[in-house]
């Protein structure tokens, strides 16, 4: 039987049904809660076959999966993967170096040098985001001149030196909706619209889910997406444009309590199965 | 043991579903309150979850 460790902090509605998969799948399930364990290699006993890593903070999870890969333990998602999706500049250029269609997007450090990009991309509106962060923190869609000054004043002076880095990209108008596709090992599992009056659509921010057909251009899309980051378990948000389908960011420990329904797929069970094909690759 | 708990935040009875396993996050049907199960040496216990820190998220 194989062995599943299951690194967790709180234990959310995803953590939950992956435990309830594993057992019908007859994985053994090992629960460690990070915060409760010490990363001491001479003394940690690995008693599990593979580990997932579902830490709901990025930075527990970060030294988690470096703590586990030096002991030689077959982790998902690997280091390189969540290094590239943790940070969206990062994940830009690597999408933009295998030439992947995504929103027009830069990286300034004043406020004369973003208004020079915006003026380059033909003016307003922009958005500019953390390039760490989650669940539509601190996104802001700009319109105009002052708004962009205010924005960056309040940064340059309140702000962290990373917050003093400016990721600007140009406002994708969609049809009220985004797309959120679930990747597993390189394949579409399922997929679903986030419909919502507001510009940001996160289900986390009350955007409301439905299925969403895999068509081709979002399979092949998604695909070289995946293999451009490193592969692994993903969920893909990506905007309708009129240029066809963009990709805007890639999350590797993602949330998915509200899509198992509307898409009628058990992405537990597809996280499940897959923990146990990379553990037989490994072998 | 008992799987009947008291709210920490208002004190109203909590029934625990079979199943429920330390660090789970429930919701007090009465204040609303997220609380995370606590696992110690006697048994299951809830306490108020931990404020959303910057780096949690996807
Ligand atoms: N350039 C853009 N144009 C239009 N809408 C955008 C743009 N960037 C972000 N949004 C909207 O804001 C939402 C959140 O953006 P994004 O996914 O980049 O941030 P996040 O904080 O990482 O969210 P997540 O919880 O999905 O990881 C998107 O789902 C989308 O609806
Ligand atoms: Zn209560």
């Amino acid at each position: 039987m194989m062995r599943l460790g299951l690194f967790h902090s709180t234990i959310r509605a995803e953590e939950k049904l992956l435990i309830s998969s594993a057992k019908e799948l007859g994985v053994e399930v090992k629960l460690y809660d990070i915060r409760k364990i010490n990363l001491d290699p001479e003394s940690f006993v690995v008693d599990f076959d593979v580990a997932l890593e579902r830490s709901v903070s990025t930075t527990k999870g970060r030294h988690l999966v470096r703590f586990l890969e030096g002991l030689d333990v077959p982790v998902l998602n690997s280091s390189s993967v969540a290094t590239i999706c943790e940070d969206k500049f990062l994940t830009a250029m690597v999408l933009h170096k295998a030439n992947l269609r995504q929103p027009k997007f830069a990286m300034v450090f004043d406020e004369q040098h973003a208004k020079e990009v915006i003026n380059d991309w033909g003016g307003y509106p922009v958005v500019t985001k953390p390039t760490i962060g989650s669940w539509g923190r601190l996104i802001s869609k700009i319109n105009d001149d002052d708004a962009l000054e205010a924005i960056i004043d309040h940064k340059m002076v309140l702000g962290s030196p990373e917050q003093k880095a400016f990721f600007i990209q140009e406002f994708i108008e969609k049809p009220g909706r985004d797309i959120r596709a679930f990747v597993v090992g390189g394949k579409v599992i399922a997929a679903i619209y986030r419909d919502s009056t507001h510009w940001i659509t996160n289900t986390a921010r009350g955007g409301q889910a439905s299925n969403c057909p895999l068509t081709d251009e979002l399979q092949e899309i998604c695909q070289r997406s995946s293999e451009a980051v490193g592969g692994g378990i993903l969920a893909m948000d990506l905007f309708e444009s009129p240029q066809g389908l963009m990709i805007n960011e890639i999350n590797h420990t993602m949330e998915f309590r509200n899509s198992e329904k509307p898409t009628g797929v058990s992405i537990s069970s597809e996280i499940i199965n897959y923990c146990i094909e990379s553990q037989n690759v490994k072998n | 043991m008992s799987n009947t708990h008291i709210c920490p935040t208002c004190d109203e009875e909590i029934t625990l579903p079979e199943g429920t396993v330390a660090a789970e996050l429930i919701t007090c049907d009465e204040c609303e309150t997220m609380l995370e199960v606590v696992g110690g040496p006697d048994g299951l216990t809830l306490t108020e979850a931990p404020e959303v820190e910057e780096d949690w998220g996807e």
